[in-house]
């Protein structure tokens, strides 16, 4: 009975832990009027000198998503969103043009301090080269030396578009058209900022590519744009973190990121998600409707992603991988861990097309408190893709009785040559495990912090380094209390 | 369930808007004709009918007219289009035919060599004799039509009828709960045991176009036990729309077995729902075997309401042709200590389409629930087509839950393995299938309901497609025992 209490105790504790990073810096900022009309979409344009051929495409997105309905297929519930009462454009004033780190606003670089990812710090030691991303407008990228050296070009969308136009024009929209859903069209119209990275023919990324995401000023949606592209024989590992401050209003992400990896490039796409997940009684907290999709569009290439979702009180999110070169491969290795009142409706999507094709998803789902936790997931085998390979499993860990977890795959196979399997289990986190570590001496707090990471290992293991430690620490907080 | 949107794909979101406009143009050609019908013959459709049915069909009305026939707009009927069928309008005004000859001088039961007693429906009405349109037994068993069951034993049937089945499930189970004529009833009393399987025919012999609604209603008393296997047949080539709701109740220490037989034309279309309700210690075993029928969509929705209750849910599929077969599996756990196990395994030739969804649902209260559920496919050829979607809904915490869903080829290593030791390709082949199949007609304990599917998955392995093209029945002298030419003495 005791050990009953005690676990009753320690899942208390995981479920009603407080979000670490609710702090709140205070920087000025240039504030676009409420509201979404042609006129935010022309003042976001020219706030950002665009060039015509951008404010147009803004605006074709604009009266597409006027005839699109939100979607409310997800498993997520959450009130209304009014689309006309979030601000779409925040920046943070810019006084002049920074030389040096030593010119950034001290406010921000606390910001950064508060993370644990201070600029210089990271400078020296991972060798990360971090575009930092404060509400929607970078505010210093490093490490272009040496990037430039290799003539990989890795700056914010806003300048890409200035600065390299050609490269923007031919690849923006082609994997996430404008048209793809009501959140992509939304972000098409109105996206402030984000990253854009080009990899050159044959060249491997010497460095592992970060951006650090952060949403700052209250009531501002975020619509950042991320736009990668790896040419011929490349490689290139990118990563992507974000912590939120706490806020009780709900706050509106919905970002795009667009993949396209040529003839044999390899992509690595990581993720650590941790926005403000809102308090314990599901009060607050970032809406995460996120369009995610890679596309192998050359023979041999491929393109992974990894996630490590701990944060948003609603998440809907389906990194993707559209294989249409032959023998291209796409894997998804997720974690997603929900706790309090928090909502996840997470998967992926494999469109196998080409001959060959490979595709792997891992997806480990733990659920905690109130929360809801779901894996949907397509896997798409079309007429052409012979030979094609999937691989699915998707385990869902249940931590306390008043969650749930959920598992919707859907597998359409339209050629006979294809090989897909499919597998899945939900259970309660082993008794005879908390037994055994209990029975050597290991505590039930570290006892199930053990069992949790080890369950997660298997997606844990393909973060790079320096995410690794980051995620494993995001795990510990999130199921605060008994963990880490 | 978050029904009504089609999941975003994000490949055709501009071209589906058109055709949702077109879709929802046909399905008013048959709607208005099932509405128009139930103003028109209400009167005859309630003739000695109690209020319950009456009170039932007006509500299925209601809610006919206020929502749409089931469409690849809703989220359960994605992948199964019955766009065709709503431009229709099928004759809904069938008569039952008299009584002239029996059931076996129209259609041979296919299945040879079993013990059973046979009852049999002809075009949507209880088939027999005046005087036998309920049977009555010794020991309590009552078998027959659910309209003299209604007459007769008003008290047992109001007391089940439409317990179980939900008429809001979808516009097509309103559609049965407004229009059935006919159907069969089984009511099992306490404690008895019946020792023969019952064997519905349900048989369709009209030229015309018909939409058929039959509602049937089984009752399994406490401690009693039922073997009962469900026949649908076409007699000619003529394409009908079959719509069955079935509903059953499985008391306290019950136990039923269900074999569903489904053999109809190339354009005839089956949309069978089944209701199962397990009350507690009760166990269910189902088996549905699909061999042939232009269109086939089997939903079947189990409800575990009494603790220590049984579900295993089986079935298999060999279609090919243009056929399509859609199989539904909803299990519902709603108290603790319920089992359930779903294993549906399907063969699709030439351009025939598959679907599968199962749907495992835990209830918040329902711990110590184990729930399998698994959905293989082989594609034999490069049209052939499968969608399947295993799903897990779970808000218990002491749960073991798992599914697993394949689609592939016979493992070509096996295959090599035999051939190497003197087993002809097309003999290795068909062990592997066997091998397959094996572990869902096991399941069959209608020991010639099992050589005979056995022997069809040999026919179409062999290449042979489903059957000649004069007759929809596998007429064909039955080969079993099978016979592989191997050399003993090589292996």
């Amino acid at each position: 009975m005791d050990k009953e209490k005690d676990m009753n105790k320690v899942l208390d504790e995981v479920t009603s832990g407080e979000y670490k990073y609710g702090f709140y810096t205070d920087i000025e900022m240039d504030t676009a009027p409420k509201g979404l009309t042609d006129d935010t979409i022309r003042f976001i344009s020219a706030k950002k000198k665009e060039p015509e051929w951008m404010l147009e495409y803004r605006l074709k997105a604009f009266k597409h998503w006027l005839k699109l309905k939100e979607p409310e297929w997800a498993h997520v519930k959450y009130p209304k969103i009014d689309y006309q009462d979030i601000i779409y454009y925040a920046a943070p004033k810019k006084k002049k043009q920074l030389e040096s780190l030593d010119e950034v606003d001290p406010d921000l670089l606390d910001t950064f301090n508060k993370l644990g990812i201070s600029l210089d710090e990271q400078k020296m030691l991972a060798g990360v080269a971090v575009d930092a991303v404060i509400d929607s407008v970078s505010v210093k990228t490093t490490f272009q030396d040496t990037l430039s050296k290799h003539g990989i070009i890795f700056c914010s969308i806003s300048e890409a578009i200035q600065e390299h136009p050609d490269l923007v024009k031919q690849y923006l929209g082609t994997v996430v058209p404008h048209t793809d859903n009501y959140f992509a069209a939304l972000n098409a119209a109105v996206f402030s900022d984000g990253s854009f990275c080009y990899i050159p023919k044959g060249v491997r990324c010497p460095i592992e590519l970060s951006t650090y995401f952060r949403i700052n000023a209250a009531n501002t949606g975020q619509f950042e744009r991320t736009l990668l592209v790896a040419d011929d024989d490349s490689y290139v590992s990118y990563l992507e973190g974000c912590t939120a401050p706490q806020r009780d209003e709900n706050q509106l992400h919905a970002a795009v990121v667009e993949i396209i990896a040529l003839d044999r490039a390899e992509v690595k796409y990581s993720t650590v998600q941790n926005w403000y997940p809102g308090d314990k009684n599901g009060k607050g907290g970032i809406y995460n409707f996120v369009t995610k999709r890679g596309a192998c569009r050359g023979n041999s290439s491929k393109i992974s992603w990894t996630q490590v979702e701990t944060g948003s009180a609603v998440t809907w999110k389906y990194p993707s991988c559209v294989l249409m070169g032959d023998n291209s491969i796409g894997e998804f290795y997720s974690v997603a861990v929900t706790n309090n009142h928090q909502q996840a409706d997470t998967g992926t999507k494999m469109i196998h097309i080409g001959k060959n094709t490979k595709s792997t998803i891992i997806s480990k789902g733990i659920s905690a408190g109130f929360s809801n936790n779901s894996y949907r997931g397509l896997v798409r085998i079309s007429k052409k893709a012979e030979n094609a390979r999937n691989f699915s499993q998707c385990d869902s860990l249940l931590l306390g009785n008043k969650c749930g977890a959920h598992t919707f795959p859907y597998i359409n196979t339209a050629n006979n040559s294809a090989i897909v399997e499919h597998e899945a289990t939900t259970s309660k986190i082993s008794e005879d495990q908390l037994f055994y570590c209990q029975q050597r001496g290991i505590d039930m707090e570290k006892a199930i912090g053990l069992i949790v990471n080890g369950y997660a290992k298997e997606v844990l293991n393909k973060l790079p380094m320096e995410f690794a430690v980051e995620a494993q620490k995001l795990l510990a907080i999130t199921l605060e209390g008994s963990v880490g | 369930m978050n029904s009504k949107k089609k999941a975003t794909t994000g490949l055709k979101n501009n071209s589906t808007i058109n055709i949702f406009e077109m879709l929802n143009k046909n399905d008013n050609i048959l709607k208005d004709h099932l509405l128009n019908y139930y103003d028109q013959s209400k009167d005859l459709l309630n003739k000695d009918m109690s209020d319950a049915v009456r009170k039932l069909r007006e509500d299925a009305y209601t809610y006919l007219k206020n929502n749409n026939l089931p469409s690849k707009r809703d989220e359960k009927w994605r992948s199964t289009n019955l766009e065709h069928l709503y431009a229709q309008t099928p004759s809904l005004d069938y008569k039952p035919s008299v009584y002239d000859k029996s059931q076996e001088e129209i259609f041979v039961c296919e299945v040879h060599g079993f013990e059973a007693q046979r009852y049999s429906m002809l075009n949507g009405w209880y088939y027999g004799p005046e005087s036998e349109k309920l049977k009555i037994f010794d020991n309590g068993l009552i078998v027959g039509s659910i309209i003299e069951a209604q007459k007769q034993y008003p008290e047992l049937f109001n007391k089940y009828f439409n317990s179980v089945a939900k008429t809001s499930t979808h516009g097509l189970t309103a559609t049965n709960a407004a229009l059935f004529k006919d159907g069969f009833f089984v009511y099992v009393p306490d404690n008895v045991v019946v020792e023969d399987t019952i064997q519905l025919i349900k048989m369709i012999n009209k030229e015309e176009n018909m939409f058929i609604n039959s509602r049937n209603l089984i009752i399994l008393g406490e401690n009693s036990e039922l073997s009962f296997l469900h026949c649908d047949d076409s007699i000619n080539h003529s394409p009908n729309l079959l719509n069955t709701v079935t509903e059953f109740i499985i008391s306290e220490n019950a136990h039923l077995r269900l074999n569903k037989l489904q053999n109809l034309n190339d354009s005839t279309s089956l949309i069978n729902s089944t209701f199962i309700k397990q009350h507690k210690n009760s166990t269910s075993k189902v088996n549905v075997i699909t061999y042939n029928g232009g269109l086939i969509r089997n939903e079947i929705y189990v409800d575990l309401i009494g603790e220590a209750a049984d579900a295993d849910l089986n079935g298999i599929y060999l279609m090919d042709k243009n056929q399509h077969i859609d199989n539904q599996v909803f299990v519902n756990h709603a108290v603790p200590n319920c089992t359930s196990s779903e294993l549906f395994k399907g063969v699709l030739d030439d351009k025939a389409t598959g679907v599968f969804n199962g749907y495992i649902f835990v209830e918040r209260d329902a711990q110590n629930t184990a729930a399998f559920q698994q959905n293989n496919n082989i594609l034999m050829s490069s049209d052939a087509k499968i969608d399947t979607q295993p799903f897990l809904e779970i808000y218990a915490d002491d749960v073991k839950c798992s599914h697993g869903a394949t689609v592939g080829q016979l493992d070509t290593e096996a295959l090599f393995y035999m051939k190497q030791r003197g087993i002809s390709n097309d003999d290795a082949r068909l062990l592997l299938m066997f091998a397959f199949t094996a572990e869902v007609t096991s399941k069959i304990n209608i020991e010639a309901l099992r050589l005979s599917i056995e022997d069809m998955i040999k026919k179409r392995l062999r290449g042979e497609l489903s059957i000649c093209e004069k007759c929809v029945l596998h007429c064909s002298v039955p080969e079993y025992p099978m016979e592989f030419d191997i050399d003993m003495s090589k292996v």
